[in-house]
């Protein structure tokens, strides 16, 4: 079991590499993104310095779905996807590996990324340092979700934009307690619940999804 | 894995057994089945919908603070308990079709969607019919509303999903999937919506908490909340049944039956 | 309840709007949901009679008026 989520893990890594043009878009869209609602709202510091982590956070979550089609399109055309479903070991194992390696190589970057937009915003110190704290506690949990919404809508036309409608909603809870960790440790109120329901939240997902994410693979390669 | 299997096993038997309830299990009882249920239903719903509004309208007094203008919730609350059920219902029906591999579970899912969106829209809108004179603005981000909208997101994506996959067994099975996630959803959404909302809306009014309910307005509401509730079943066999019907396209006994329907339906004509 | 009159009925203490209109757009919507539905049985008993005039191969399948 081991070999198979190392060796996996491997290959999602190098494969990673391989096309890191993919997550420089994926965070290239981030800053952008961030970049234009001041655009949209006007540049009172006061007012950015106040929806700051709530568009950062949105931003970060809408990053995020961006890059859900790509963790199961590739290998689903060439075959791969086939045999990991074929394989003696059960599907959380080498489900797990993908996941973690598309995490680490998406998420991440994004998490490491944020406090240098948060710039942008001029936000309070200790929001630099929560917000990518919250990022990393609640992606988890963004990333096997959205995982489950790219396994059933994997080949269908349209796939990225049912799959948005499908997993927004979804993400709405950690969205609300990813950003209530931020302003509270900015306002200097307990902050501790929020971090503690996004890692709890990560945790179960980590657990559950796994099985759904692999009966909508087996669905979408018979 | 094999006491799932013995039980499988068991439940087809009984499906095939002709005096079992597990019968109906099979497209063309189930046809049969829903060909006398519907009226049954649907008048159950007609009835209990005039005695419903007559106590509404005629019977239930006006309220302290809101007038007259609070009758609206003879139509809101059980939209909106509706619209749960509805989905709690579709989940219930994917995990029987996933366990016991029945189509006819899988289409029963897929007939009560379009009702519970619809269920949905009624309670979104009179909701914000009901708010705009009470407390000044149709759409206020409360718990209740905000968790019902992001219901009819769940709604829309159920219904699109199962739309855009071609083949039927994928179709189901995805649609079972997401029923299933999203009801595990659906609880962590409203308490991540209650919390978000105590934040932003500190101690003011909840909108959409009932006014303390008098006896007449509770049974009202209640009388109200059945006729929906018979509606919704009649409706949803009745999307079933031309499911089933177009489903089974390819086999004697739904061609017979077409067949049969259309002859009526001609002999009515004249 | 005692309205004293049908205008006072329609009227609904001046919210007259909110009220029937929610009434009235539910009723509207499960009208059409009703003729949707009849709608859709008789497009299913049309098509799948016409499946078994598909399947007679040997005799030339004219078109009738069940057909669209």
């Amino acid at each position: 079991m081991i070999a198979l989520f190392l060796a996996v893990l491997r290959r999602e890594a190098l494969l990673a590499w391989r096309s890191r043009a993919d997550t420089l878009v994926a965070l290239t869209f981030f800053v952008i993104v961030a970049t234009l609602f001041p655009f949209g709202v006007g540049t009172d510091e006061r007012l950015l310095r106040t929806i700051a982590p709530g568009i950062l956070w949105v931003t970060a979550l809408l990053a995020v779905l961006l890059t859900l089609p790509r963790l199961f399109e590739h290998d689903w055309r060439d075959g791969t996807l086939e045999q990991l479903l074929l394989s003696a070991e059960p599907a959380p194992v080498w489900l797990g590996a993908k996941l973690l390696a598309h995490w680490v190589t998406t998420a991440v970057p994004l998490a490491v990324l944020a406090p240098l937009l948060a710039l942008l915003y001029d936000v309070e110190p200790v929001v630099y340092g929560w917000l990518p704290v919250t990022l990393l506690l609640g992606t988890p949990m963004l990333t096997l979700i959205g995982a489950v919404g790219a396994a059933l809508t994997l080949g269908l036309r349209a796939s990225g934009l049912l799959l948005a409608l499908l997993v927004l909603p979804l993400f709405v809870p950690v969205l609300i307690f990813g950003v209530d960790a931020v302003t509270s440790a900015r306002d200097g109120a307990p902050f501790a619940a929020q971090l503690a329901l996004l890692a709890g939240g990560s945790l179960a997902a980590t657990a559950l999804a796994p099985w759904g994410c692999a009966a909508a693979l087996r669905l979408a390669v018979e | 894995m094999s006491r799932i299997d013995a039980w499988r096993a068991a439940a087809e038997t009984k499906m095939r057994s002709p005096k079992s309830w597990w019968r109906f299990a099979a497209p063309k009882e189930f046809f049969w089945l829903t060909g006398k249920l519907v009226p049954w239903f649907g008048w159950a719903a007609v009835l209990l919908a005039v005695v419903g509004l007559y106590a509404a309208f005629f019977v239930a007094p006006s309220d302290f603070r809101q007038g007259e203008v609070y009758r609206v919730i003879y139509i809101h609350v059980p939209a909106a308990w509706m619209s749960m059920i509805i989905y709690l219902a579709m989940a219930f029906w994917g995990i029987v079709g996933l366990t016991l591999n029945t189509r006819v579970s899988f289409i029963l899912a897929h007939a009560l969607a379009p009702t519970g969106a619809l269920w949905c829209f009624v309670a979104l809108w009179t909701g914000a019919l009901w708010g705009k004179p009470t407390w000044g603005t149709y759409w206020a981000w409360d718990a209740r509303m905000t968790s019902q909208l992001l219901l009819m997101f769940l709604y829309l994506g159920y219904i699109a999903l199962v739309r855009s996959i071609e083949d039927p067994r994928r179709a189901d099975r995805a649609g079972a999937i997401l029923a299933i996630v999203g009801s595990i959803n659906v609880p962590i959404i409203y308490f991540s919506v209650q919390w978000w909302n105590t934040l932003h809306q500190g101690a003011s009014v909840s909108l959409t908490k009932a006014p303390s309910m008098a006896t007449v307005m509770l049974v009202t509401m209640l009388i109200m909340t059945f006729a929906a509730w018979s509606y919704s079943i009649a409706v949803a066999l009745a999307r079933a049944r031309s499911m089933v019907l177009l489903r089974e396209a390819h086999t004697d006994w739904a061609q017979k039956a077409a067949a049969a329907m259309v002859a009526k339906r001609e002999a009515e004509k004249e | 309840m005692e309205w004293g009159s049908w205008s006072a009925f329609w009227a609904m203490g001046g919210k007259a709007p909110f009220v029937w209109g929610s009434y009235f757009v539910t009723f509207a919507l499960i009208a059409f949901e009703v003729f949707q539905l009849r709608r859709l049985a008789r497009h299913a008993a049309a098509r799948v009679a016409h499946a078994a005039e598909w399947e007679t191969l040997d005799e030339p399948v004219q078109p009738t008026e069940t057909t669209r």
